[in-house]
């Protein structure tokens, strides 16, 4: 006989895809409504773009077990103090200009991107930059003209010249600054980070 | 069972769908071509970083390599729902003129995008940057003015597949099909806007590159594969067609909530830690049916087939969907193991494995399917007049390579994974160290050494392509449907 039991009936499994389908997309869109909310810069995740007028330590919290993002005492970049609406264009023309020279086709952003050149998660607090009152203007320098600022620690590896202009840079040190103050849930894991005086 | 019965080739001229089918299948391979070139040269530029060092940079050669690859599959996809659309509606295509239009407009747009990139490569960092020449987004970089163009071309493709159905008849399987079209299109959209801020960015991104290759993908092929079993096998379509919707409801269940495994680190949430990890951790079962679906199928029907290449290939995409999205995928999905894997050459591995064995090979199959109609119908069962090598090296070398390559990469992403992450803390110093650790370089070559093997196999695929079926003599092996 050709009895088709109910559990392999097409119609209830066509009504089973719609529902179960359905169900997880209206999750996923409330879900997504909070997640916005809490990504928004100026949150307590995402920090204001004015952030980048503050020091930013990364530690252990002790609550959580791992090292997350700690804003620390005023520490104008480049010496200028900026307003939320200056410091935003600021990161603005760092975002533009990292989109515009495909800076993610060699390095990974928040780990997303490609592998052939260093994460920049947490790029502004990177040891390498040999201490604190170096490292805006070294960092300005090397982007500048990474052909002879190279430190390939003998892979050979160098970034190319990707025609970066002074303000272009000052704009990519902004959004790098601000982007180590993302809380990224512990994202990398023991980070040795360059050494900060900590007035706090 | 069924009698092979052996009778002349009886020709038939292909239908509207079809030759615009067989232009986007043309147009697919060139670009895989030109995929595997830019890939060599990104590969090559491990080994020797001066390569082409300010003229074209990795940056460029991997953005070449990574949106060839999802333009050729978007095409490949594009072509076999023309080739089935008719078949499947059992009526004539509805604007077959206005598809040929739209096909030359595409891949024209694509051509330039694809010179901008090569030549202009980088602009300042200003919006005109991003509406005129890349995005610098990963696989989405597209520039802004062709991102409008494809959602045009897309839209005149989906008006053409759906009125196609309405005026025909419609099934399971291209209800699904519509569906599915309609989301694929619509996700594209969260991709296209500028924001300063990189969480918010990286959050929709994702909704782009998950929602796509882990879900409306995922049911794309299922629908693909649904109709090409019922061709290459002459499977049952009420079969069938209960496997597809159990299927969408398996990969949609876990595939939605599933794209929370990229929302662990990107300043979202840490609820996501345990609804990604837990739902993720859920989308291998999908694939486990998928070949379950595949493999008794053939079976039940002893792996007789009106097309051998054809069903090998769709053998190739349920294991290779298994393997590359399935376990790969599974390997670095839970958030203790993904916060020391993300963004390594871990993630590489299962890039090229899951890209290729879910979807670089379900395209070949129909193409193959699509070939044996070019060619007048004819024989492509056991026992070809060459015995077949050309497509069965080629499946061997190309599948080989693939595999070479992903299981260089993943030692490669261990390597890196320990060194760089759990003993440096990811510092640029801690970076370079793993990349210079010997284990990690020795992958580094054996991965061009595979890659040169799967570039051999694909250029022995295009030579049986162009040649296979076209000095036989013997009709296309009929199919009797199984007793039920
Ligand atoms: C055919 C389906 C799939 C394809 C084509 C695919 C492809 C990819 C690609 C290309 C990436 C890297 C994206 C980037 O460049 O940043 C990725 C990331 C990832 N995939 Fe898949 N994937 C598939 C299915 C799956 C499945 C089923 C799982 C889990 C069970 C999975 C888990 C992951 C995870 C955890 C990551 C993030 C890796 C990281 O943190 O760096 N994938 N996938
Ligand atoms: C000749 C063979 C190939 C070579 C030498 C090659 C090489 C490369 C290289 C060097 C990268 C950049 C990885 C990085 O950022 O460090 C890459 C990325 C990628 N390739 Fe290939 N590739 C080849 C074939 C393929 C094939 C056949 C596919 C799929 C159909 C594919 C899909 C991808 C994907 C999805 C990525 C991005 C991975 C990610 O971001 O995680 N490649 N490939
Ligand atoms: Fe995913």
């Amino acid at each position: 006989m050709n009895e088709v039991p109910w559990w392999s009936s097409e119609t209830l499994w066509r009504k089973t895809a719609i529902w179960v389908t359905a169900f997880m997309a209206v999750v996923l869109i409330v879900l997504t409504f909070d997640t916005v909310r809490q990504i928004t810069a100026g949150g307590e995740r995402v920090p204001a773009y004015n952030v980048i007028n503050q020091k930013i330590f990364y530690e252990v919290n002790s609550d959580r077990g791992y090292q997350v993002p700690r804003i620390g005492e005023t520490s104008a970049l480049f010496g200028n103090e900026l307003n939320e609406a200056d410091a935003e264009a600021l990161v603005t023309l760092g975002k533009l200009t990292v989109q515009a020279k495909n800076c993610m086709n060699c390095h990974t952003l928040l780990g997303n991107g490609a592998y052939y050149a260093p994460d920049l998660t947490k790029a502004w607090l990177d040891p390498g930059w040999v201490n604190e009152d170096l490292r805006e203007q070294l960092m300005v320098q090397f982007l500048m003209d990474p052909e002879n600022n190279a430190r390939t620690f003998g892979t050979g590896r160098r970034m190319p010249n990707l025609g970066i202009t002074e303000k272009e840079a000052h704009g990519i040190v902004a959004f790098l600054k601000w982007m180590s103050s993302i809380d990224t849930n512990g994202f990398p894991r023991g980070f040795k980070p360059l050494e900060q005086e900590d007035g706090a | 069972m069924s009698t092979s019965t052996v009778n002349v080739p009886v020709a038939s001229p292909l239908t509207a769908g079809q030759r615009i089918a067989m232009h986007y299948f043309i147009a697919a391979m060139v670009l895989f071509l030109a995929q595997i070139l830019f890939g060599m040269i990104s590969g090559l530029q491990y080994l020797m970083p001066d390569v082409f060092y300010n003229q074209l940079d990795f940056n460029v050669t991997r953005m070449v390599h990574i949106n060839a690859m999802i333009v050729w599959l978007l095409f490949g996809f594009i072509g076999s729902v023309y080739w089935l659309v008719e078949d499947e509606a059992k009526t004539e295509l509805v604007g077959a003129k206005l598809a040929l239009i739209n096909f030359w407009i595409l891949t024209t747009a694509v051509a330039v995008v694809v010179v901008v990139y090569l030549f202009v490569q980088v602009g300042p960092g200003e919006l005109k940057s991003i509406w005129l020449i890349n995005e610098g987004r990963e696989y989405i970089e597209a520039p802004r003015w062709a991102d409008i163009g494809i959602v045009v071309c897309v839209l005149v493709f989906f008006y053409n597949i759906a009125a196609t159905f309405m005026k025909g008849t419609w099934s399971g399987i291209s209800g699904v099909l519509v569906l599915d079209l309609v989301a694929l299109a619509g996700i594209y959209c969260a991709g296209m806007y500028f924001t300063p801020n990189i969480s918010v960015d990286q959050h929709w991104w994702w909704w782009v590159i998950h929602l796509w290759v882990e879900a409306t993908w995922e049911v794309l092929v299922g629908c693909i594969m649904a109709w090409g079993l019922i061709q290459t096998l002459g499977a049952s379509r009420k079969v069938v067609t209960t496997w597809l919707y159990i299927e969408v409801a398996l990969m949609f269940g876990s595939g939605i909530l599933g794209l929370g495994h990229h929302y662990f680190w990107i300043g979202t949430p840490e609820y996501w830690l345990s609804i990604g990890g837990f739902f993720s951790a859920l989308e291998p079962i999908p694939l486990v049916a998928m070949v379950v679906h595949a493999v008794y199928d053939s079976g039940r029907h002893g792996f007789k087939s009106a097309n051998h290449p054809a069903l090998a290939w769709l053998i190739a995409h349920a294991f290779g969907n298994f393997f590359g999205a399935g376990v790969w995928g599974f390997m670095h999905t839970l958030p203790q193991i993904n916060l020391y894997t993300h963004g390594t050459q871990w993630t590489a591995s299962h890039g090229h494995l899951a890209f290729f064995g879910a979807y670089a090979t379900i395209n070949i199959a129909m193409i193959y399917i699509a070939l044996q109609r070019v060619r007048g119908n004819v024989w492509m069962s056991g026992g070809l007049s060459d015995n077949g090598w050309k497509w069965k090296w080629s499946l061997g070398l190309l599948n080989g390579g693939v595999v070479g390559m992903t299981v260089a990469l993943l030692i490669a992403g261990y390597d890196q994974s320990f060194v760089e992450r759990a003993l440096e803390g990811s510092t640029w110093s801690g970076y370079f160290q793993a990349q210079q650790s010997a284990w990690f370089m020795q992958a580094m070559n054996w991965r061009m050494v595979f890659g040169c093997m799967t570039t051999v196999g694909i250029l022995l695929m295009f030579w049986d392509m162009l040649t296979i079926g076209t000095s036989e003599t013997r009709g296309k092996q009929a199919l009797a449907p199984l007793p039920e």
